[in-house]
């Protein structure tokens, strides 16, 4: 970087810039000042604001009498947190095993010289641009038994079809992962399809000239040469798993019962609807340690990758 | 048609298998395309129809009564003016929302790729945990700043909500597209006299046509298929149409009508849906721009 500019610039400014402090030399810290502001309070302020309230007995306004972990103790003694804790846990191992199995897979079988490759990833994709909201209103459909797939395949001669996952509080979850998985494995497919893209041709080459079928190659050579990729969907899934919020609200609200709960389901009743505040916002720092579990490490690499190189 | 010798040997398998991979495209194809078929279809079926029918039973005519019911006279939740007004809402918040966000993002880009200051790196991966973190995390402290600020349950409030926890992404976006461009031109233009803006708007601006198109892009989908913000900083009247829509389903006053939800929530996938059909190549790249890194 320097090289250049040493021997044209570097000279009259590095000996010019200190003893002319111009607004030049402030224009950037202006500029950037707001955002810094903002990030400092919205962010790291309203961060500790929330652990600070979950440290206090607030109810339906804010107060500050602390009360310890006893918000934690309670949270965990919550059989309603608990069923969303590991609602969060069935539904992102789903979530996130499917839309990596299948992202993989339609991106392999899409870079296989399709005709009309454009249009089929197209219609793969589109689900990621709708609204949460939107899907779950149409699965909502689909899946209500009543007038839904069920009666469909009734109709269609299959007389015993039963399907009615979206009422049943065992099976309701799963409705989730469909129309989760439905809206975001398009996604995963186009990350692993400009993965593969971006493989080194020569080194293909160089395994089918050596023998190496289709297959062998792609498990040997050019899937492990997309770990980055892979880890960037992991985290982006289960950041989408974590924060699920809308697609509870619109599909299941939450039922039956509370049967389809979400962790991030719980913190917004508690919080808003049921003035538990301290409560709430207990449960909101479980999920940014949820969300730090899985952050830190992937920056952590990243950050030292970069400085590998 | 190419080498017989060659084609002999492999075209009986290799034509089952091509035979095999389009057949599972295809039918994947279609999971995805038939909840949105099954949406279309019974938004243009009347009540009757959908009750003697299944999902994929053609309607016996093209009938939009269920749109201009949805658009302009059904329910949701308190008031019975359909979800135009909200639809409206959603745009109030989200052009100037967009416009912001995308602005403050390019400026911030264009400082830490090349205004680099001591601790701007540092400040900016900080920045990037705002990518992140759950935002049930800034619910409640944001709830009541907005009140303090006297916009609580406005559309100014929402715009300024989306603009906080926007920046962050437009930074991010703006930062990596700025990293290419070698930072000698700014040396150099600063040589010559130019100021901080004027190297922005003469030299930066020009180049960023494209970032600018995706990040655009990126936000208007986001900021249009937000629900937490709507749901937890709106009043009734300030809805965006993601809340309405939701309001409208689960509205349970007198019998439900399948048809006048499935035209309402079209409705709120149409704009996003169009800027995806119209500029999906920028929306797979904003998609794919965090993600994938060279």
């Amino acid at each position: 970087m320097n090289t250049k500019a040493a021997n044209t610039g570097s000279g009259p400014t590095q000996s010019g810039r200190p003893a002319r402090l111009s607004l030049a030399d402030w224009m950037p810290k202006i500029v950037m000042a707001p955002t810094v502001i903002v990030t400092l309070v919205c962010i790291y302020g309203y961060m500790i604001w929330t652990a600070v309230l979950s440290f206090t007995g607030s109810r339906m306004l804010p107060s500050y009498n602390f009360v310890g972990f006893d918000q934690y103790e309670r949270l965990f003694n919550n059989d309603r947190w608990m069923v969303a804790l590991s609602n969060l846990g069935i539904f992102g191992g789903l979530f996130i095993a499917i839309c990596l199995f299948l992202g993989v897979t339609l991106a392999i079988f899409l870079d296989q010289k399709i005709r009309a490759e454009g249009a089929i990833r197209t219609i793969y994709l589109y689900p990621m641009a709708i609204s949460f909201i939107v899907t779950g209103t149409a699965w909502k459909w689909l899946l209500n038994p009543t007038n839904g797939l069920e009666k469909m395949m009734i109709d269609f001669g299959f007389e015993n079809f039963k399907f009615d996952w979206l009422i049943n509080p065992d099976m309701v979850i799963y409705c989730l992962v469909i129309a989760a998985v439905w809206q975001a494995s398009g996604f995963v497919m186009a990350l692993f399809l400009a993965g593969l893209r971006g493989v080194d041709g020569d080194l293909i080459k160089a395994a089918h000239l050596d023998g190496a079928s289709t297959f062998t190659t792609y498990r040997r050579i050019i899937l492990p040469s997309l770990k980055p990729v892979f880890f960037s969907a992991l985290v982006v899934l289960s950041h989408i798993a974590i924060k699920s919020f809308d697609l509870v609200a619109a599909l299941t609200n939450g039922g039956p019962g509370y049967a389809s709960d979400l962790p991030a389901n719980f913190m917004y009743t508690y919080t808003f609807t049921r003035s538990q505040i301290g409560l709430g916002s207990a449960s909101a720092m479980v999920m940014l340690g949820c969300v730090l579990a899985i952050l830190v490490p992937y920056l952590y690499s990243e950050l030292r990758g970069k400085r590998h190189e | 048609m190419s080498n017989k010798a060659v084609g002999r040997k492999t075209s009986g398998l290799d034509k089952a298998l091509r035979v095999a991979l389009y057949t599972v495209l295809i039918v994947v194809a279609a999971f995805y395309l038939m909840p949105f078929i099954v949406m279309l279809l019974t938004s243009l079926k009347d009540v009757e129809e959908i009750r003697t029918g299944t999902l994929l039973s053609l309607p016996a005519s093209l009938n939009f009564d269920s749109w201009s019911k949805a658009w302009s006279s059904a329910c949701t939740g308190g008031s019975c003016g359909g979800i135009s007004p909200y639809f409206m809402n959603s745009f109030q918040i989200v052009l100037p929302a967009v416009a912001i966000s995308t602005l403050v993002g390019a400026l911030n880009g264009y400082v830490i790729s090349l205004w680099k200051f001591r601790g701007s790196d540092f400040f900016f991966a900080a920045m990037l945990v705002g990518c992140f973190i759950p935002f049930q995390v800034i619910l409640l402290p944001m709830a009541q700043t907005l009140g303090w600020l006297g916009i609580a349950n406005t559309t100014s409030g929402l715009v300024f909500v989306h603009v906080v926890y926007g920046i962050a992404f437009t930074t991010l976006f703006f930062r990596n597209f700025y990293q290419s461009i070698p930072g000698e031109l700014v040396k150099a233009a600063r040589l010559d006299g130019a100021g901080f803006f004027t190297i922005f708007y003469r030299i930066i601006l020009p180049v960023s046509t494209p970032i600018i198109v995706v990040t655009v892009i990126w936000q208007f989908t986001q900021i249009w298929n937000d629900f937490l913000f709507g749901v937890a900083f709106s009043g009734f009247d300030t809805q965006p149409v993601t809340v309405a829509l939701n309001n409208l389903v689960n509205t349970s006053f007198g019998g439900k009508e399948y048809n006048v939800d499935m035209a309402a929530a079209i409705i709120a996938a149409l704009p996003t849906l169009a800027v995806y059909v119209f500029a999906g190549k920028y929306f797979v790249r904003g998609l794919t721009a965090g993600a994938v890194k060279g």
